[in-house]
């Protein structure tokens, strides 16, 4: 990792805060000075009384419980599904031959495009919102987990084969090792991904409860402080879970860390 | 000390398809090679040689003639023929001892027996200190001397070397060569050196085989009658190594490094995402 060689003093630890807090105290500035009057810009302080208020009265996690319940059904859905299918691709030429083409043409679609389709399939409730969501898992699940398995050096392969390597000896100590940090990039995409569509879906096809109606009512009620805080809280859920699955990836894939010290 | 394997070819013939046509790779291959030697074969690329040590180790088949190791016809890979690769093919999400570890999986040792061979066998190549590192951490003769423990701790009769030391700089070659000369004298096993490197070749060998390419066929076998320790700078180690040069008479020297070798990826970097 380089060290930035002019820091102006912050130590590392706090660098990352720099920026938002200089622009808290700017948006702060703005409101308190007087500079802006517009009630689009509400002050800080209000947004931070609105998220007491919606913590307290339980409307804030009756919101995101709804928003992650769903995120995790199509999570799970689209990534396993692009697991297998990535693995039916990766693991057989016939089948990429005679899948290969069609999948190419379909993730050239933009994901919004299938919401007509997939509202007028499942309704608007959540059938089609993890339906939507899968499918943001999906595709980057086939690619990666497709591009693990074919980039498995065939050297490795011979390796077991000289050890007398059977097929479940090539799978689990050669094939699953070798293909696994580009699989567990496919899950960290798609969770991102879906955490997205997750909004997407609830913000196109509003209905039920969630982080994304959050936004909605904050926008049809002109209450810019129920927006902004909408929008804090889904960049928080982002943060964690992309911490998670970075923690995640530094124990299972510690052997790729390129930070240790070289003997 | 391990069992030493008496390796023996008789008329062996190798042919690709290449666009239909086949094309000779080794022609009527004649060797052979008595327990305990230590036999080193050189020559330029395009061979075969390289291809006749994936023949002996048994991840190729389809030759014509017969490769017998002690009277039997060598089919597939097995646990008494090892190698050690030009690449060291070290996995790079085990440490040291877990991938000598590797070698043993089906071995039929006990847990106990596994642990005090991998132990000897790092002792063996002096890494000692080093086996919970991982293959990143170490450097190219590092690795090198992990895939020669990797591919003894099978005790195997025959030890097949594919340019072993060819990617590594001057100064560790030769060290590793003498690293090489001690474990083939402790182990007292038949081993098989590839090389185009005819100083290596004669420093190690008790003989030398002279290939010739298109199609892969020996030349000439060249004796290396001098006792060991070598001295590559006497008179009589220069002589032996001139003699191996002539065979390659009008061919310069140089002709015999290759390029390095690389390894194909297939190509996703024109895939995208459409979100």
């Amino acid at each position: 990792m380089s060290q930035a060689t002019s820091s102006g003093g912050v130590p590392p630890a706090l660098r990352p805060w720099v920026l938002p807090v200089l622009i808290l105290l700017l948006w702060w500035w703005a409101v308190a000075s007087g500079w802006s009057t517009s009630p689009l810009l509400v002050s800080p302080w209000a947004v931070w009384e609105k998220a007491l208020q919606q913590i307290t009265s339980g409307d804030l996690w009756a919101a995101l419980s709804a928003s992650l319940w769903r995120n995790a059904q199509g999570f799970v859905a689209g990534a396993s599904a692009g697991l297998a299918v990535g693995v039916l691709l990766g693991w057989s030429r016939w089948a990429e031959r005679l899948v290969g083409p069609s999948f190419h043409t379909l993730k050239q679609i933009s994901l919004f495009a299938w919401i007509p389709m997939l509202s007028m399939w499942f309704g608007l409730g959540d059938g089609a919102k993890i339906a939507f969501i899968a499918m943001a898992a999906f595709f980057p699940m086939v690619l990666n987990t497709f591009e693990g398995l074919r980039s498995v050096p065939r050297e490795f392969i011979e390796v077991g084969r000289v050890y007398g390597f059977g097929f479940r000896q090539q799978l689990t100590r050669v094939i699953a090792p070798s293909a696994a940090p580009s699989v567990f990039t496919g899950v960290q995409l798609a969770l991102i991904y879906s955490w997205l569509a997750t909004l997407g879906s609830e913000y196109l096809m509003a209905s039920g409860p969630g982080i994304g109606n959050t936004l909605i009512d904050g926008r049809e009620h002109f209450q810019m402080d129920l927006v902004l805080f909408g929008v804090v809280v889904i960049g928080l859920v982002g943060s964690v879970l992309n911490a998670a699955t970075g923690a995640l990836e530094r124990r299972l894939l510690a052997w790729r860390d390129r930070t240790v010290a070289r003997y | 000390m391990a069992h030493a394997g008496t390796l023996d070819i008789r008329g062996l013939n190798k042919r690709y398809e290449v666009k239909g046509q086949p094309l000779p790779v080794l022609h009527d291959i004649n060797l052979t090679i008595k327990p305990g030697e230590f036999v080193s074969i050189v020559g330029t690329s395009g061979c075969g040689k390289s291809t006749l040590l994936r023949l002996i180790i048994g991840l190729e088949e389809d030759y014509e003639g017969e490769i017998l190791l002690d009277g039997t016809r060598v089919r597939g890979t097995n646990l008494n023929r090892g190698i050690v690769f030009q690449e060291h093919r070290l996995f790079p999400w085990l440490t040291v001892e877990k991938n000598i570890a590797l070698g043993l999986l089906n071995s039929g040792l006990t847990e106990g027996q596994q642990r005090a061979t991998i132990r000897e066998h790092i002792e063996l190549v002096g890494l000692n200190g080093f086996e919970k590192a991982y293959p990143h951490q170490l450097s190219g003769g590092m690795s090198q001397r992990v895939a020669i423990a990797r591919a003894l701790v099978n005790r195997p009769d025959i030890l097949l070397l594919d340019e072993p030391f060819g990617a590594l700089d001057a100064m560790t070659r030769a060290h590793l060569q003498q690293e090489l000369h001690r474990i083939w004298q402790t182990e007292g096993i038949t081993m098989i050196l590839v090389t185009h490197d005819v100083e290596e070749a004669v420093y190690l060998g008790d003989k030398v085989v002279v290939m010739e390419p298109r199609p892969g066929r020996i030349r000439r076998t060249v004796p290396v009658p001098l006792a060991h320790p070598r001295d590559r700078a006497s008179y009589a180690f220069t002589t032996v190594k001139d003699n191996v040069l002539r065979e390659f008479g009008e061919h310069s020297a140089a002709e015999l490094a290759e390029p390095p070798l690389k390894t194909a990826r297939p190509d996703t970097s024109t895939w995208q995402f459409a979100v």
